[in-house]
């Protein structure tokens, strides 16, 4: 047990993000309510940048900024993971972005965001 | 000093860009729409004379992005392959959007028709974008552009029905992109590289060493998974129908024909050049992607068998097409992948001809998608009623259209694979029977004069006929002249396995 628990501390980013995932993808799922549906996606995401930034980091070592001159890259975390965060979040940022346009477009012409609700109202009109 | 024409892929994809960026400060949609189209056909003239210039020679190079040696830059890598289905995605777009013309200008408000364009010229810099990169990460913000960039091509006709069917085609294409991302992360974090070339030496090195097995099995599982999502295979194909067969005529065309294929065309990338095809067949993924490739050409034709409204109907005989693309895949042999490239080529012509055809003969009989109410609609516009008539058949599988060939090397490619050679014949059978069962009635539908029909003669409409000719000829020509195309595909698949 106590072995376990040691394991956990040690995998902790990797297990949040596990977690975090899986809660992530079964809420863009599942969720009929649209706004969820979009903050699902965004845990989702946030999840994968946990697990790769915790990825490029090294217990003990620095962030890779030039501050005492230490020219040894053996003093620094590795600093590719933290680039290919800033590019997910800023992909993650604009799909959000455009979901939350196409929400309020539907909004306007239905005043709901349970995508239930909406699918039956568009069936009801097409006929 | 590069040689000329190795600038020629990033020249297209910032071309587009560029035009995608310009297109707002068009104030008609006139002119964006001209200006589009020929972006479009310049892409499609480039990349056809690299295409003839890189299989003239059987090469393969390597593009690097500002010059950074090669673990750290980023690079694009072009082969007669990617250069030959960049061509296709320039013309088939170009001709889309020239055969969706009045279309265009019926379901896109005037001001917001600059904005289409935007869109479809994202859409193009992201597919030819992910045909040739060769740098994993780049293969997912480019997955990303094209999702957004199609949903918005669905929902530019600016009703509730399609803005509900964008927004599940978007909900659907985000599992597909989170996989594939969590998929790539865990890859960057085995292999420690994001070049395909770097990234496959370190998988053959694991693989050939035993280590992280699992965690490679669960990598190719994870992107082949999120990849299937995005390209419609069954059982992942609930929200086709409704956004390829509600939006405009163009989008359909471009949509159904291209934008499905561009992520299978990175799929069978990344399965030659970072996994490798054994390393691929031995975790058993081909043949799971052959069970779900035939479960898709039975059940998508069915399904399309019950459909009425024309337009829907075509959308489920995609999934089926997609179906085949995947029966080529599954069976792990390089006769089948290059089926399946040529499957790729012949649907990505023949889907467009039968949506421009279908939009037309809608316009010419009062805008009625029921096939119904469309009887007689042919008679009225022969041209078109022969488009989609040529569409039909090649779907069918009459020979001497692109249909008959890639159906014929399918089967043919299966003779080599003792275990999946029945399944394959059978299911090769039954599809085409099953094509035949809905596209048959359908064009006879359309050439039986009934009340429906318009009394006055249609008017003329130069661009579809253009359009129409073109991608006609397409498939009349992947038809006659196989023996070449298929050459030059196996080159291509070769190089991208050698490296």
């Amino acid at each position: 047990m106590k072995e376990l628990f040691k394991l956990a501390v040690v995998y902790r980013f990797e297990l949040g993000a596990i977690l975090l995932f899986g809660i992530g993808f079964m809420n863009l799922l599942l969720q009929k309510n649209l706004i969820r549906k979009i903050i699902g996606f965004n845990v989702m995401d946030s999840s994968v940048f946990l697990f790769l930034a915790s990825q490029g980091y090294i217990e003990g070592r620095i962030a890779p900024v030039l501050t005492n001159g230490s020219m040894q890259a053996a003093t620094y975390v590795n600093p590719i993971p933290a680039g290919l965060v800033l590019t997910g979040i800023v992909v993650s940022v604009s799909v959000s972005a455009f979901f939350l346009a196409l929400v309020q477009r539907l909004y306007l012409k239905y005043g709901t965001v349970e995508f239930d609700e909406i699918m039956l109202l568009a069936k009801k009109e097409a006929e | 000093m590069l040689p000329w024409y190795q600038n020629i892929p990033f020249a297209c994809i910032f071309l587009c860009m560029v035009n995608g960026i310009t297109m707002p400060l068009y104030r008609r949609g006139r002119r964006a729409f001209a200006v589009t189209a020929g972006v479009s056909f310049a892409v499609f003239a480039l990349s056809a004379v690299l295409a003839v210039i890189l299989a003239a020679g059987g090469e393969r190079f390597v593009y690097k992005m500002g010059h950074f040696p090669a673990p750290w830059g980023n690079e694009i890598a072009a082969d007669p392959l990617t250069a030959m289905l960049s061509a296709m995605f320039g013309l088939v777009t170009g001709l889309s959007l020239l055969g969706g013309r009045a279309a265009q200008e019926a379901d896109i408000l005037a001001p917001k028709q600059p904005y289409y364009f935007v869109m479809v010229s994202m859409l193009l810099a992201a597919l030819q974008a992910l045909a040739y990169t060769n740098d994993i990460f780049t293969g997912y913000v480019f997955i990303e552009i094209s999702t957004i960039a199609a949903c918005a091509i669905v929902m530019a006709r600016d009703t509730a029905r399609t803005i509900a069917a964008t927004i599940r085609y978007l909900v659907i294409s985000l599992l597909g992109s989170g996989l594939f991302l969590i998929g790539i992360v865990l890859l960057y974090c085995i292999t420690g590289h994001l070049l395909m070339p770097q990234v496959s030496e370190k998988v053959m090195e694991l693989w050939n060493t035993g280590r992280y097995t699992e965690p490679l099995t669960m990598v190719v599982g994870f992107i082949t998974v999120g990849l299937c999502i995005k390209c419609a295979l069954f059982p992942f194909h609930a929200w086709l129908p409704l956004a390829h067969g509600g939006a405009t005529t163009s989008s359909s065309a471009i949509l159904s024909g291209l934008v499905l294929k561009g992520y299978i065309v990175l799929l069978i990338k990344l399965y030659y050049s970072v996994f490798t095809i054994e390393v691929v067949r031995s975790l058993k993924i081909t043949s799971v992607l052959f069970v779900f490739g035939i479960a898709g050409m039975l059940i998508g034709s069915v399904q399309a068998i019950r459909e009425e409204h024309i337009k829907r109907m075509l959308a489920y005989s995609s999934i089926a097409q997609i179906g085949y693309v995947f029966l080529g895949i599954g069976l792990g042999t390089e006769a089948g992948m290059a089926a399946a490239v040529y499957q790729i080529f012949v649907h990505g012509v023949t889907k467009p001809l039968l949506f421009v055809c279908a939009g037309r003969l809608t316009e010419v009989q009062g805008h009625e998608k029921s096939l119904y109410r469309l009887r007689g609609a042919a008679v009225t516009d022969p041209l078109a009623g022969a488009g989609f008539t040529l569409g039909a058949l090649s779907m069918v599988g009459l020979p001497l259209l692109g249909g008959f060939m890639a159906k014929w090397l399918l089967a043919a490619s299966s003779l080599a694979t003792l275990p999946k050679l029945w399944p394959a014949l059978l299911a090769l059978a039954a599809s085409s029977v099953l094509n035949a069962l809905y596209y048959v009635p359908a064009v006879i539908a359309l050439w039986t004069p009934s009340g429906f029909m318009a009394e006055k003669p249609a008017k003329k409409a130069p661009l579809f006929l253009l359009s129409a000719l073109g991608l006609a000829a397409g498939v009349i020509l992947l038809g006659v002249c196989c023996a070449p195309l298929m050459e030059a595909i196996m080159a291509g698949l070769r190089l991208l396995e050698a490296i």
